[in-house]
C-alpha cells in the first residue's frame, strides 16, 4: 500500500461552494474529480496538497447539451459518458476514437474531461482533441466567468490558465457542418501513456476541397495545433500526396523527447505517420457527413 | 445382487462430471477466493500489532556517511527505528543468500543498489511508519555506479563488493559445461555456422500480492511465529534458525494464501528479518508489507542474460553443435535461488530438444549496482533463458539455410526411441515424443494455410509473422544426491490420515501460490484410494502442521510432492488391504483392488470399501499382527530423476508497418506434461504462462538510467499485459508419461512461460523478414520493432 502524506478533505456542495473552499484553503488545496492523476501522484508523494476539495457531488457539472451551434459538455462529465454518447460520436467522431484508447474502463468510469484538461499531461488525449475541434473552456472564479480558447487555456505541459481559485466548469465544442475528425494513438500496451498520438479535424467545402483543417499531436512535444496545416490543405482536394505533405509538416513541428516509450526519431516518424492516418480518416468522415447533409 | 449393481453403488465408479480421481473438476479453493474470503498476509491482524516501514536508498551507489534517527524517534507513534549499526550489534546486518554470498539486511557501509534497505521504522500504524521515514536524516557520499554489465569487468569499473577482503573486481564466477574441444572440432568441420547475440533482459515476476510478513515473537516461551509470503516455508524455518540463531523448534513459519509467487517469494528478504527484529525489540507483533514500487525495485528480478550463441549445421539442415558464452548480471548480491552446484542453474539444458554431437557453454556472473536475485519468474532455474537461446538460434539458422523453421526442428528432434536420452551437458531426458507434439501443433494452427496467407499478405505489403518454438523443460528438483539448497536435500514429505468415517487429510510441504494444490493433491489421493476429492482436506503452508520439504518453485510440486502423495496413498491402500483381509477373513493375496474398495478375487460382491476399512481400522476389529489401529501413513519421496515436460508452440502476429505495433493474433500451445491430473488447472497454468510470455516478449523490462536509477519502479513504468494484448489461447496436448514418476506426471507450472517468448519473438522476426531482420531482442515494443525495420535493431541493455 502506498501512503500519501497527511491531508485534509472536504466535499464541495455547489460550484460556488467549491470556489469558496478554494479561496479559504488557498494554494495548498487541490480540486479532486476522478482522481486518477492526482491520487497516484499523492501516493508517490510527488504531490502533497494539504486540502482536497472533492467536487464529485457537483452533478450540475455533469451534462452534455446541444445548444444552437455548440455542444456544451460539463467539466465533470466522465470519460465513459463521452465514449458512450452517440450524439458526440456523430458530431465529433474524434472524441470516441480518443476515448476508446484512454486508459481502461476503470479509469474512464471515474476520470472527467475537466480533470484531463486541467492536468494537461503531455500524453493526455483530450487536450489534443479540444485543440483540433476549436473548443472553448469556460472557467469560473471569484471574479466571475471567463471563456478561453484552447491556445489560451492550455499553456504547456501541466500548465493551464486556470487560476488557483478558479474551476473549469464547461467545455464548448463548435458544431461545424461538412466536418470530420479522427484520432489515433500508438501505445505499448492498453492503458499505457501514449508513445504518440495525433488528432485531426477537417471541414470540406461544397466542391469537396478542404475548407479548413487542424492537426494536433499528443506526447510528441507540441502543445498547440500544427501550424500551417490549414494553409497547406485549404482549397485542395484530399489526396495521399497532400496527407504526406501534412505529415512532414507535423513531424517538423513535433519536438519529442526520448524516453522508455521510444527514441526521438521514432516519435517524429509517428507524428508523420499518424498525421497522415488521421487526416485520411477525417477527410473520409467529412465526405460522408457532407454526402448525408446533401441527401438530407 | 449383480456385479453391475454393486459397481453402481460404489461412488468411485461415479459421475464423469465429478471424477473421483483425475479429471476436470472445479478448484476446491476457489469458493473462498471468489467470495473474497482468502486470507493473505495483509489480512492478518494480531492483538497489539505494530507496523514497519523500510527507508530505502534513493541512489544506486553511495557511501553511507551518517544516519540521524532523532526526529523519527520523536514521532509520537514511533516505537523503534532500526539501522544497520543496530543490526551489526545483533550480528544480523548481513544475511546469507541462497548462493553462498551474503546480502546486507540494512546498509552499514555502502549502498549498492537504488531501493536498498537503509533503516526500519516500527510504529503504531502504517501511516505513522511511512510518515516517519521522512524524518530520518541520511547523508550519502555518492559514488559512480556500475550499471552496464558489459563494463563490469573493465579495469576502471567501480568495485561494488569492496567489503569482501581482497576483492578487486566484480566477477562472481566463471562456469563452463560441455566439452569445449569436442565442440570446437565439430564447429571447425561444419558446413554452416551462424552466430547471434541474444539478450534476455531483466524482468520482474511482479506477483499481484507484494511480499510481506507478520512476525510474532513470544518473549516468554521464546517462540517465533512468522507469517510470511513464502513459497518454501520449511526451508525458511531452517534458514531463520541458522541466520537468527533461534532454535528451530521455536520457529513456526505460516504461509497463508499467497497472491502469486513466480519465484519472487522463494528468497528471504531483509523485510522479513526486520519484522522479526522489530518484534523482538518491541515485544509485540510487527507487520511489514511492501508496496508495489518496493516489490519492483528491491525483490528478486529474473533473467538479465547476455548470450552469444553459435550454432553449427550441415548445409541440408542437420544441427551438429551449439556453443554459447553468457554474461550474467546478478546485481549487487549473488542471491540467485537455485539448487545445483552450477551457478547458472539449469541453463545447461540449452541443447534443447535436438540430438546434437557436441555442446559447450561458459557463463560469467558479475556484480552490478542493481537489485539482487537472479532466478525468479517461472523460469525453472534458467531453463527460460536456455530455451530462448536455442529456439532463437534455430530460427537464425533456418533463415540462413532458407529452410522452414518447423521443418528444421522436425529434422533435428530427439526421436522417441532415443529416450532416456543423455544430452551433451549431463542431463538424462526421461521421455518424449517431440515430433507428435510438433505435428499436432502444426495441425491445430493450420500451418500450411498460414504460410500461404503470409505469402499473400507480403505481396500486399502487410507484415504477418509465424513463430515456431519447441521447448524441453527440466523440472522437479530433485534427487537428493544431486540437488540441494544451502545443504537441504530436495526430497518432499507427505502425510495422509484417513479418518474413521473415510474422510481424509493430506499434509504437504509444498505451498500453493495459486496453482490449485488443494484440488490437485486431493485428486491424486482420490485416484489412488477412491475417496472423493471433496472429502480430502489438503493442509499446507504451516511448518508446525506439515512434514518437511523444500517448497513450490521450479514446477516441482507435482513431480516431487505429487510423487510423495501418490506413494503415501498407496501405502495407505496396502495397509487397507491387510485390514480388509482381516474383515473378510481371507488372505491379503486373495484380494483385488478396484478404485475405492478391496474385494475377493472371483467374488466381487465380497468386498470392503475404504470407508468400511477406515472405520474398522479405528474400531474394535482384531487387527492383524503389526498393523496399527489407524489408516495413516507418511513418506518422504526422493525422486530418482527430474522430469522433462515439453511443448510445441506456434504464434501468429500482425505488425503494423507504419508504427511497428505488434498484435498477437493467434497462439497455439501443445503441451505434454505427462499424466494430466486436472486438465482445467493445467489449462489455467498454460494460459497464465502464455500471458507472461506476451508480457516479456512485447513489453516487460526493468531498465536503469546511467545513474543507476530503476526505470521500472511502478506499474506505470513496468508494463504487464492485459486482456487487450492476448488472443484467445488455443491449447492442445499429448501425453507421454514420465517412466520414473509414480503417476507419470511431469509438471506444468512454468512450461508456457519458458516456451512462449521465443515463439512470439520468432513470429515478430518472421514478420520483419522482408526488411532483412534476422534477430531482434525483447521487448518488441513499437519503437524497437520500428527501429529493427530501419535496420537499427539494438540490444535493450
Amino acid at each position: 500500500m502506498q501512503i500519501p502524506a497527511p491531508f485534509d478533505y472536504v466535499r464541495a456542495t455547489t460550484v460556488d461552494n467549491a470556489l469558496e473552499l478554494l479561496t479559504r484553503h488557498g494554494p495548498d488545496s487541490r480540486i479532486i474529480a476522478g482522481g486518477h492523476s492526482l491520487l497516484p501522484m499523492m501516493k508517490l508523494r510527488l504531490a502533497r496538497p494539504e486540502w482536497l476539495i472533492d467536487i464529485n457531488d457537483l452533478y450540475e457539472l455533469d451534462y452534455i447539451l446541444r445548444d444552437g451551434g455548440e455542444l456544451r459538455v460539463g467539466a465533470l462529465t466522465r470519460h465513459t459518458t463521452l465514449l458512450e454518447a452517440d450524439e458526440i460520436a456523430e458530431l465529433f467522431p474524434i472524441v470516441r476514437d480518443a476515448e476508446q484508447v484512454i486508459a481502461d474502463p476503470v479509469v474512464r468510469n471515474r476520470g472527467t474531461i475537466g480533470g484531463s484538461l486541467c492536468q494537461a499531461d503531455p500524453a493526455e488525449d483530450l487536450s489534443t482533441v479540444c485543440h483540433v475541434l476549436g473548443a472553448v473552456a469556460v472557467v469560473r472564479g471569484p471574479a466571475g466567468e471567463r471563456t478561453l480558447t484552447m491556445p489560451e487555456f492550455h499553456r504547456g505541459p501541466y500548465q493551464t490558465a486556470v487560476g488557483q481559485d478558479e474551476l473549469l466548469c464547461e467545455v464548448r465544442f463548435p458544431i461545424r457542418p461538412r466536418t470530420g475528425s479522427a484520432y489515433e494513438k500508438v501505445e505499448r500496451r492498453a492503458g499505457d501513456w501514449a508513445v504518440g498520438a495525433a488528432g485531426a479535424a477537417v471541414t470540406l467545402a461544397e466542391d469537396g476541397s478542404i475548407a479548413d483543417a487542424a492537426v494536433g499531436l499528443t506526447a510528441l512535444g507540441l502543445d498547440q495545433t500544427v501550424a500551417g496545416v490549414a494553409g497547406l490543405l485549404r482549397g485542395k482536394h484530399p489526396s495521399e500526396e497532400l496527407f504526406a505533405d501534412a505529415g512532414r509538416l507535423a513531424a517538423e513541428a513535433s519536438d519529442p523527447v526520448a524516453d522508455q516509450r521510444g527514441p526521438v526519431d521514432y516519435k517524429r516518424h509517428l507524428a508523420d505517420e499518424l498525421t497522415r492516418r488521421v487526416l485520411r480518416r477525417a477527410c473520409a468522415r467529412a465526405a460522408q457527413t457532407a454526402a448525408q447533409t446533401q441527401e438530407g | 445382487m449383480t456385479v453391475i449393481n454393486e459397481r453402481e453403488s460404489n461412488p468411485a465408479a461415479g459421475d464423469p462430471d465429478r471424477p473421483i480421481g483425475y479429471g476436470r473438476i472445479q478448484r476446491k479453493e476457489d469458493p473462498r477466493f471468489v467470495r473474497g474470503k482468502g486470507n493473505y498476509i495483509d489480512d492478518l491482524v494480531l492483538p497489539g500489532m505494530l507496523h514497519g516501514a523500510i527507508l530505502r536508498a534513493p541512489v544506486a551507489h553511495a557511501r553511507l556517511v551518517s544516519i540521524d534517527t532523532t526526529n523519527a524517534l520523536s514521532h509520537p507513534k514511533v516505537l523503534a527505528v532500526i539501522t544497520g549499526k543496530d543490526l551489526e550489534g545483533l550480528k544480523l546486518a548481513w544475511a546469507p543468500t541462497l548462493s553462498a554470498d551474503v546480502q546486507a539486511v540494512l546498509v552499514t557501509d555502502k549502498v549498492r543498489f537504488q531501493g536498498q534497505e537503509v533503516a526500519f521504522v516500527v510504529a503504531e500504524d502504517r501511516y505513522a511508519a511511512r510518515d516517519a521515514l521522512e524524518l530520518i536524516d541520511v547523508e550519502y557520499d555518492v559514488l559512480p555506479p556500475l550499471v552496464d554489465a558489459r563494463k563490469a569487468l573493465d579495469a576502471d569499473a567501480p568495485v561494488i563488493r569492496d567489503e569482501i577482503p581482497g576483492r578487486t573486481d566484480n566477477k562472481i564466477f566463471d562456469w563452463e559445461i560441455g566439452s569445449a574441444a569436442e565442440t570446437d572440432a565439430v564447429f571447425a568441420s561444419a558446413d554452416v555456422v551462424v552466430s547471434q547475440e541474444v539478450v534476455y533482459p531483466r524482468v520482474h515476476p511482479a506477483p499481484m500480492e507484494t511480499c510481506g510478513a507478520v512476525a510474532d515473537f513470544d518473549p516468554v516461551d521464546g517462540k517465533l511465529t512468522l507469517y510470511e509470503t513464502t513459497q518454501a516455508p520449511h526451508a525458511h524455518r531452517t534458514l531463520f534458525a541458522i541466520v537468527a540463531g533461534i532454535p528451530e523448534h521455536k520457529i513456526r513459519i505460516v504461509s497463508p494464501d499467497i497472491g502469486g509467487g513466480f519465484g519472487n517469494k522463494v528468497g528471504i528478504y531483509p523485510g522479513y528479518i526486520l519484522a522479526v527484529v522489530g518484534s523482538i525489540v518491541t515485544g509485540r507483533p510487527v507487520k511489514w508489507v511492501e508496496d508495489r514500487s518496493e516489490n519492483l525495485m528491491s525483490t528478486s528480478f529474473a533473467r538479465d542474460y547476455i548470450m552469444q550463441g553459435e550454432i553449427a549445421a550441415t548445409k541440408d539442415g542437420k544441427i551438429l553443435a551449439l556453443r554459447t558464452n553468457v554474461l550474467a548480471d546478478h546485481g549487487a548480491f549473488n542471491a540467485t535461488a537455485q539448487p545445483t552446484k552450477n551457478p547458472a542453474g539449469f541453463f545447461s539444458i540449452f541443447t534443447g530438444s535436438y540430438d546434437l554431437q557436441a555442446a559447450y557453454c561458459k557463463v560469467t556472473g558479475v556484480y552490478t549496482n542493481k537489485a539482487p536475485g537472479g532466478v525468479a519468474y517461472a523460469c525453472s532455474f534458467r531453463v527460460t533463458e536456455a530455451v530462448y537461446l536455442v529456439e532463437r538460434m534455430v530460427d537464425v539458422l533456418a533463415r540462413k539455410l532458407e529452410m522452414d523453421p518447423a521443418e528444421l526442428r522436425l529434422k533435428n528432434f530427439i526421436k522417441p526411441e532415443q529416450f532416456p536420452y543423455a544430452n551433451k551437458t549431463g542431463w538424462v531426458y526421461d521421455s518424449g515424443n517431440y515430433e507428435a507434439a510438433m505435428r499436432l501443433s502444426m495441425e491445430l494452427a493450420g500451418y500450411e494455410d498460414l504460410r500461404r496467407e503470409q505469402q499473400e499478405k507480403r505481396a500486399k505489403g502487410e507484415l504477418m509473422g509465424i513463430g515456431v518454438a519447441f521447448f524441453t523443460e527440466v523440472v522437479g528438483a530433485g534427487p537428493r544426491k544431486h540437488f540441494n539448497i544451502v545443504g537441504l536435500g530436495m526430497a518432499d514429505g507427505a502425510e495422509l490420515r484417513v479418518h474413521p468415517t473415510g474422510k481424509a487429510v493430506v499434509r504437504l510441504s509444498v505451498q500453493s501460490q495459486g496453482q490449485g494444490h488443494e484440488t490437485t493433491f486431493a485428486q491424486i489421493v482420490a485416484e489412488e484410494l477412491g475417496i472423493p476429492p471433496e472429502n480430502i482436506d489438503v493442509v499446507h503452508g504451516d511448518t508446525d502442521q506439515t512434514p518437511f520439504g523444500l517448497g513450490t518453485y521450479g514446477s516441482r510440486s507435482t513431480p516431487v510432492s505429487g510423487g510423495a502423495v501418490a506413494l503415501v496413498a498407496r501405502k495407505v491402500r496396502e495397509k487397507a488391504k491387510l485390514i480388509a483381509a482381516a474383515m473378510l477373513e481371507t488372505r491379503p493375496e486373495d484380494l483385488e483392488w478396484e478404485k475405492g474398495r478391496w474385494f475377493v478375487k472371483g467374488d466381487p460382491t465380497a468386498g470392503k470399501t475404504i470407508e468400511d476399512i477406515a472405520m474398522a481400522a479405528h474400531g474394535t476389529l482384531t487387527l492383524p499382527e503389526g498393523v496399527d489401529g489407524n489408516l495413516d501413513a507418511e513418506v518422504t519421496y526422493d525422486p530418482p530423476n527430474l522430469t522433462f515436460p515439453f511443448g510445441a508452440y506456434i504464434c501468429v502476429v500482425d505488425v503494423d508497418p507504419g508504427t511497428g505495433h505488434v498484435k498477437v493474433r493467434r497462439f497455439i500451445a501443445v503441451d505434454d506434461c505427462g499424466t494430466r491430473i486436472n486438465p482445467m488447472i493445467i489449462e489455467g497454468q498454460v494460459h497464465g504462462g502464455l500471458t507472461d510470455g506476451v508480457g516479456m516478449a512485447l513489453m516487460e523490462i526493468i531498465e536503469f538510467d546511467a545513474d543507476g536509477n530503476n526505470l521500472g519502479g511502478s506499474f506505470m513504468d513496468y508494463l504487464i499485459p492485459t486482456a487487450m494484448e492476448v488472443p484467445d489461447w488455443e491449447t492442445g496436448f499429448t501425453v507421454t508419461p514420465s517412466p520414473h514418476h509414480p503417476i507419470g506426471a511431469k509438471g506444468i507450472g512454468e512450461s508456457a512461460t519458458v516456451g512462449s517468448p521465443p515463439a512470439i519473438v520468432n513470429a515478430v522476426v518472421d514478420a520483419l523478414a522482408p526488411f532483412g531482420v534476422v534477430h531482434m531482442d525483447m521487448p518488441c515494443t513499437p519503437a524497437r520493432v520500428w527501429a529493427a525495420m530501419q535496420g537499427r535493431a539494438r540490444p535493450p541493455v
